[in-house]
């Protein structure tokens, strides 16, 4: 406890930019995804792509993929947000293609049936029909890259990382035990954080008539 | 109604009220064709659809109805041929302009579930750009036209509503920019009989209203004959067998595919098109509830009739006590009697034969406005309307419809009628 007390200041600093760091991955993940699973979503063939895809990504280590990342782009931040956002696209572009496919095409052709253009149908009715699973898919990759964003503290990235690599090569060492665990809460604690916001963003957005 | 009417008046060009505002709509050698091998789905379809009339598209599935109907909206791009609409051929604008100035409505209504009732019904307005305020009368207009109370309807979701409501909501959705033409594909195909059987009563009576151009999709023979004003019975690739009024679509079909799609039982559909209003009634004797039995009698002897009837004073009818009845009564009956054998003067001569059959006198009181009685209908009064009717004179030339290809359409300068003319060249 007098290891948290005394470096108070350092451990949230480094909590926040943990935070930071995974939301705005989630975000540009959500985006880019939500892009991707627009061009795939209609053809059967790209769909089949997509999900073989996001299986393929999802079992290449992510200390692997970070290690590999250091010759083309070096150390610090840039590497850490390429391979969050990396990991964060799979899930959300997953549930991405099957919210969007899982729209009724009788209620596409509705849309279009009354004057909708296709990318008045796309934003109008099928985006916000696919909201919440798109949304879940954020909810799942904003935990997983919770874990993948502490390994980014092997390419000097920011967060909570940090404190567990430094507590591991210390092993044995004066804090090092404490160091790891305090490490390892704050990032259980801003993960649990992050899914209420996450959370209480679908209480907001998602749309009464769907949730009745 | 002054401003509403100038603003129909800018979206379909002629007024509101009892006027036909719909226009007519001509498919002019529409093919559609899905890839070079098969046969087409729509064959060379010529198809005049009169301004104001309903007109019904019925045929097995596979038929080619459907297609038929999405290429009036172009939701499918025909192949081959032309779309007229209003004299405007269509068929290379920009489609969802096009599509917005047309009601569209599938089966269990398509409403969209994340938005409200008011949401939904206000999508096209909203995409046309009306501002707020005339979109919100909008809606409770068209929520009270299609009989759902506004107050309690207008900010709910879809899945609150029953199939029947969800429906209702379609057809207002696909009114609210009071377009000329409605496109219905299978409405009411998703609820129960006796829903279909009330929404198909307020469809007549909205478009008795409206006077649209509607074009209904159906496989159902007995819901084509009902609701329209023309019948089209297509085979396959959307050739048609018969495009006639229902009357002579059941006494007279033109072929062995005509007479087995109708099936069994035409003579008694027939009873399902006429209309009470249309059977002359008869007179009865009429007494207040403040005489006495034996003024009644006397008078009921005087006309030689069997049952008297007592009506308030509002013209509504309490009691049709037999003479039989009277002499044993102390008094004419005051309050309302239940189980009269009353229909309204819209229901169909079927509702009304059910309703003799049951009813003691062997007749029917016939009422109006408001339960206001009319007259008497009885057995033989619905015979001969029946008789005239199946004869099927006095009725209009049917609309032009064919899959002849060697054919050049003449369009009359002053009636607007079209006519055939074959090429006899044969040029193909």
């Amino acid at each position: 406890m007098d290891y948290v007390a005394e470096r108070w200041q350092q451990i949230a600093f480094a909590s926040w930019q943990h935070f930071s760091l995974v939301a705005q991955c989630v975000i540009l993940a959500t985006v880019i995804a939500v892009a991707l699973a627009m061009v795939c979503y209609r053809s059967e063939r790209l769909r089949e792509f997509a999900n073989g895809l996001t299986a393929v990504g999802l079992t290449i280590p992510s200390f692997a993929l970070i290690g590999l990342l250091i010759t083309p782009l070096g150390f610090g931040v840039l590497p850490a947000v390429v391979v969050l956002t990396f990991y964060a696209i799979l899930p959300i572009l997953r549930n991405a293609v099957v919210g969007l496919s899982s729209v009724p095409s009788a209620l596409v052709e509705s849309a279009r049936g009354i004057g909708m253009s296709r990318t008045a149908t796309f934003f109008r009715v099928e985006l916000p029909m696919a909201w919440p699973v798109i949304l879940t898919g954020m909810r799942i990759s904003s935990q997983m890259v919770m874990g993948v964003a502490a390994i980014a503290a092997y390419v000097l990235g920011p967060g909570l990382g940090g404190l567990i690599f430094s507590g591991l090569s210390r092993q044995g060492g004066a804090n090092a035990l404490a160091s790891v665990v305090t490490a390892v809460i704050g990032v259980i604690v801003v993960a649990m954080i992050l899914d209420a916001i996450l959370a209480l963003i679908g209480r907001l957005t998602i749309s009464r008539g769907l949730r009745v | 109604m002054s401003s509403q009417a100038s603003a129909e008046g800018q979206q379909n060009g002629q007024g509101a009220g009892q006027e036909v505002t719909g226009v007519p709509i001509l498919l002019d050698g529409v093919t559609k064709q899905y890839g070079s091998k098969s046969a087409p789905a729509v064959d060379h379809l010529t198809l005049e659809i009169p301004a104001g009339s309903t007109v019904m598209f019925v045929g097995p599935s596979g038929c080619g109805k459907t297609t038929t109907m999405k290429m009036i909206n172009r939701l499918i791009e025909p192949t081959e041929g032309s779309i007229v609409i209003d004299g405007e051929d269509v068929t290379t604008m920009n489609g969802d302009e096009l599509r917005r100035r047309m009601g569209y409505v599938i089966q269990a209504g398509g409403l969209f579930p994340h938005m409200t009732v008011a949401a939904n019904i206000g999508m096209v307005p909203k995409m046309l750009g009306w501002d707020k305020q005339r979109i919100a009368s909008r809606v409770d207009e068209l929520l009270e036209l299609v009989s759902l109370d506004p107050g309690q309807y207008r900010d709910r979701y879809p899945k609150q509503l029953s199939g029947g409501q969800q429906q209702r909501v379609g057809v207002a959705r696909a009114l609210a920019a009071d377009p000329p033409v409605l496109l219905m594909d299978e409405p009411f195909g998703a609820v129960d009989p006796i829903t279909r059987q009330r929404l198909q009563e307020e469809m007549i009576s909205i478009q008795q209203e409206l006077k649209k151009t509607i074009v209904i999709v159906t496989h159902d023979i007995d819901e084509a004959v009902k609701l329209g004003d023309w019948v089209v019975v297509f085979d396959e690739g959307a050739h048609i067998q018969q495009y006639d009024s229902p009357e002579r679509i059941l006494s007279d079909p033109a072929n062995d595919f005509v007479a087995d799609f109708v099936g069994r039982g035409a003579g008694l559909k027939t009873l399902g098109l006429a209309r009470v209003h249309e059977v002359p009634r008869m007179e009865a004797v009429v007494v207040t509830p403040e005489q006495t039995p034996a003024e009644a009698l006397r008078q009921a002897e005087e006309s030689g009739h069997g049952h008297v009837l007592v009506l308030d004073k509002q013209q509504r009818p309490i009691a049709w006590p037999s003479v039989e009845q009277l002499r044993r009564a102390e008094k004419l009956p005051h309050i309302h009697e239940e189980n009269l054998p009353v229909v309204g003067t819209g229901a169909t001569l079927e509702d009304a034969l059910d309703t003799m059959l049951v009813s003691r006198a062997g007749a029917a009181l016939v009422v109006g406005a408001r339960g206001r009685f009319e007259g008497v209908v009885d057995l033989d009064t619905v015979m001969e309307t029946l008789r005239d009717r199946r004869a099927g004179e006095n009725q209009p030339k049917a609309p032009v419809g064919t899959n002849d290809e060697d054919i050049t359409l003449e369009r009359s300068p002053e009636t607007g009628e079209i006519t055939i003319v074959p090429s006899g060249g044969g040029a193909r």
